[in-house]
């Protein structure tokens, strides 16, 4: 009974909890890196050089005057938050941080396909949203917003599937195993597809470049422009949440989760002291920081060059590269 | 015990969304339930085994063409609701006769299927490839695609392939 019910029920309190802690500082880290990035401070009267930032942002949102709409759908208007944020947050459960169970909450034979499957259920959220507030600029944000997330999905799909052809498992535990068997991380072995899941990444997350779903220049603030309070707090939640799940999938596939660098040479054998889910940490964290730091740099696509992008050059990339994929397979 | 009691409970909900789906007064709502009924039954593929089933199910039917139905129901009707059908085209009595023979087809279906136990062939293909370390079936359901299914999955690709050059053809004013 314990062994069933207690220590799952505990993972899974700690894991949220470590996710949200990690969305709040990730936020604070987010305007900090922005601000170095264009020689300001950022953030610095809260706390010694803003760190209590990460405290005051949360009780900010959860303080301020929720508002619905007049003439909003009101169940829809309260479910879409909701919708957005769940499946951002259960797709944590079949994310291993070590191959010992302790540190995974469930082991399935079909982890990666139900990543796919469940962060696509998030794209409710914000269609919903969008609708649901009865406003111009939502609704066209937040279609805006699902057909980018649907058109990279496939690109990344496709991705995936050459990504499952190289280490021959669906099973996350399983592609770890496979990099570690085969001496390389994948990211070495499947450069492209790195590069292919980052971009879909970014897209998906509707991240710069890719961020026109909140394009404020044309949309005022995008899918959540009538949002306020606690549930604008939790569509922030889901996005934050869904970037760390990326950066989570790139690090397990293309980095070697858990795994420290050069098992293999003895003046690095004291990267095998560091505990593995601390890699695993720092490994989302170097991806994360990328993410930032793309924002900083790089202007906002226009929506033609978007679909452009997604359907003329990612599509067929991606089909090219699972051909290759599967020829290599085949002919070594 | 469990087994029944999270059988029935399913079905239970999932009869219950699908009544609300044909019940509900916005187009947008029907949607939502048809979601969670999408989700449910995916839900009960799970309790079957069939992990690989409920994945797909969630990623093509929830993920994929409800989120299209919702484009289009939130696209046609954004001002109006949907008026009732007053007007004779209705074709009530065709759609009464329809909706009987799947009725009888499915009971027909159920009944075979129960009282050929384990006769069918899918059943003794899936069964003659080892089961998966914990409950997956992927690997057994590729081999049976590949190998024993091979023509009518390639038929099926290729009606899907005839259906996706059909809709950019209708889609597209000029190529």
């Amino acid at each position: 009974m314990i062994d069933s019910l207690l220590v799952p029920l505990l993972k899974i309190a700690v894991l949220l909890n470590a996710v949200l802690v990690t969305v709040t500082f990730l936020v604070l880290m987010e305007r900090k890196v922005i601000a170095w990035a264009q020689s300001r401070l950022g953030p610095m009267r809260v706390g010694p050089h803003g760190i209590l930032q990460a405290l005051a942002d949360p009780i900010k949102l959860i303080l301020k005057e929720d508002i619905t709409p007049a003439r909003a759908d009101r169940w829809v208007f309260t479910l879409a938050p909701i919708m957005s944020l769940v499946p951002a947050l259960v797709v944590f459960s079949v994310i291993p941080f070590g191959f010992d169970p302790l540190f995974y909450i469930s082991d399935i034979n079909v982890g990666l396909l139900f990543i796919v499957a469940v962060t696509s259920i998030g794209v409710y959220g914000i269609i919903l949203g969008g609708w649901a507030s009865n406003s111009k600029y939502p609704l066209l944000a937040s279609l805006r917003a699902s057909a980018q997330l649907i058109s990279y999905e496939i690109a990344v799909t496709i991705t995936l599937v050459s990504m499952v052809l190289t280490s021959g498992t669906l099973n996350l535990l399983g592609i770890v195993e496979a990099q570690r068997d085969a001496g390389v991380w994948f990211g070495f072995v499947q450069p492209v597809a790195l590069m292919l899941v980052f971009i879909g990444g970014l897209a998906e997350t509707n991240r710069m470049p890719f961020d026109l779903p909140e394009a404020e220049t044309e949309l005022t603030g995008g899918f959540h422009t009538e949002y306020s309070g606690m549930r604008f707090s939790l569509f922030f939640l889901a996005e934050y949440a869904n970037i760390i799940v990326i950066s989570a999938v790139v690090a397990i596939m293309f980095f070697g989760g858990w795994m420290a660098p050069f098992p293999n040479v003895s003046a690095f054998s004291f990267f095998q002291i560091i505990p593995g889910w601390i890699w695993l940490v720092w490994k989302m964290f170097l991806v994360l920081y990328v993410f930032i730091w793309l924002r900083a740099t790089l202007p906002r696509y226009r929506y033609d060059q978007l679909m452009n992008l997604g359907w003329k050059t990612l599509i067929p990339i991606a089909l090219v590269n699972l051909v290759v994929t599967g020829i290599v397979k085949v002919v070594f | 015990m469990l087994e029944p009691l999270v059988f029935y409970t399913l079905a239970v909900l999932i009869v219950a969304l699908g009544i609300l789906v044909i019940t509900a007064r916005s187009a947008v709502h029907s949607v939502l339930f048809l979601v969670g009924d999408f989700l449910l039954i995916a839900a009960l593929y799970v309790t079957l085994n069939a992990e690989f089933l409920a994945v797909i199910q969630i990623m093509v039917y929830a993920g994929g063409i409800v989120v299209l139905y919702l484009f289009v129901v939130m696209l046609v009707s954004l001002k109006h609701a949907p008026e009732l059908h007053a007007d004779s085209r209705r074709l009530g009595v065709i759609g009464m006769v329809l909706a009987l023979v799947v009725l009888v087809e499915l009971v027909a279906i159920a009944y075979v299927s129960s009282t050929r136990s384990a006769g069918a062939t899918v059943t003794r293909a899936v069964q003659s490839f080892p089961v998966g370390v914990q409950g997956g079936n992927t690997e057994e359901l590729g081999w049976v695609l590949y190998t024993d299914y091979l023509i009518p999955f390639e038929l099926v690709s290729m009606l899907l392939l005839v259906a996706m050059v059909g809709a950019i053809v209708l889609a597209k004013r000029s190529l």
